[in-house]
């Protein structure tokens, strides 16, 4: 995990977890994978270890991550599960972009068809 | 066993006719980080030479594990001061000797690692020693130690921001299981991610205290923020 550039304004475990999640759909963090132990971690991201071990255990209650008694911290092996999260994501990620396109004036076609000309641009 | 490490509970303390602590009382728990925040001249100093047994002339209470600060209290508590108090003539590695001497709970080897890390060179004179290399001998001494309760009073003051980062993660990096730490500063954006709770201190009196967390979530601010508006002439 790469170091995040917190916004002092936001609870700070809810922002690790956000990034947690990113990280665990775009397999970033790959399912199975072993989780830095909370001090070692705590102190690469500069937090409080009380605030990540919040976070971890809110993740562990989603479902995303789980200890196993002496091993540690991993990230689930459940596909469908981590699939289920990352299409909710992108669901809101959408709705959110469409909601922006349709406050300027464009209606979803044409939005579909300025993403596609967009494409365009990029190949 | 109660896990309340510091109890500070209705102190008061003048100097003179000048009053620097007004019945100030709050507590600080096992395993917590806990930030003294207040403007210059607000009692944060003070505050910490009560508690690490410097100042015996207030009134009201205050309790390391259960105990009055006093002789005992200062095997359990290390204090970081907010100016030099080594010699200038002194080596940095006479200055580990020197607190490996004083202090059972003394660690020589992570002494050495910590200012390999953080540069300081074991051959130089204190007084050879930048403002912010004496801060980070300070820092390493004190973090050395196997404390219950680790007093840091202004310990980012004198080094550049990119500097603090290391500071921060030798704070983070050395305080054991079960101790906590009790860390006063005025600059709060760059080390308010490490605190778990608050204290803010204004003239002598708590102004606010709480979690760090509940606090952003409640008032949707940073903790800098907050103080700027607490504090705000």
């Amino acid at each position: 995990m790469v170091k995040i550039v917190f916004d002092n304004n936001i609870p700070i475990y809810s922002q690790i977890v956000d990034r947690f999640v990113i990280d665990i759909c775009s397999g970033t963090l790959p399912p199975g994978s072993r989780i830095t132990p909370v001090r070692e971690l705590a102190m690469q991201l500069g937090v409080n270890p009380n605030t990540l071990q919040r976070a971890l255990g809110e993740l562990e209650s989603m479902g995303l991550l789980f200890t196993e008694r002496t091993a540690g911290r991993f990230v689930t092996e459940d596909a469908a599960l981590i699939d289920a999260r990352r299409r909710e994501m992108s669901r809101s990620v959408v709705s959110e972009f469409m909601e922006k396109m349709r406050a300027l004036g464009w209606n979803d076609e044409e939005t579909v068809k300025l993403i596609t000309v967009r494409r365009g641009e990029n190949e | 066993m109660s896990d309340v490490i510091l109890d500070i509970k209705n102190v008061y303390k003048s100097y003179g006719d000048n009053d620097v602590l007004k019945n100030v009382s709050f507590s600080v728990r096992q395993n917590r980080i806990v930030g003294l925040l207040g403007p210059n001249g607000s009692g944060k100093t003070t505050l910490i030479k009560i508690i690490s047994g410097l100042l015996s002339d207030y009134s009201g209470r205050a309790e390391i594990c259960g105990m009055a600060p006093c002789v005992e209290t200062k095997a359990l508590v290390s204090y970081l001061p907010d100016r030099m108090s080594l010699p200038e003539w002194m080596t940095v590695k006479m200055a580990i000797r020197l607190f490996a001497d004083f202090f059972a709970d003394f660690d020589t080897e992570r002494a050495r690692e910590m200012l390999g890390t953080l540069g300081v060179s074991p051959d130089k004179r204190i007084g050879q020693l930048s403002k912010g290399m004496k801060e980070k001998l300070q820092l390493c001494l004190c973090m050395s130690r196997r404390a219950k309760l680790y007093v840091l009073d202004e310990p980012i003051a004198g080094v550049d921001p990119a500097a603090r980062d290391v500071i921060m993660s030798t704070i983070l990096g050395n305080f054991g299981e079960g101790s906590s730490i009790l860390l006063s500063t005025h600059i709060i954006s760059d080390v308010e991610q490490i605190f778990d709770d608050v204290i803010l201190l204004r003239e002598g009196r708590v102004e606010l205290m709480g979690d760090a967390e509940e606090l952003r979530r409640e008032h949707g601010k940073s903790i800098d923020q907050l103080f700027r508006g607490v504090f705000k002439c």
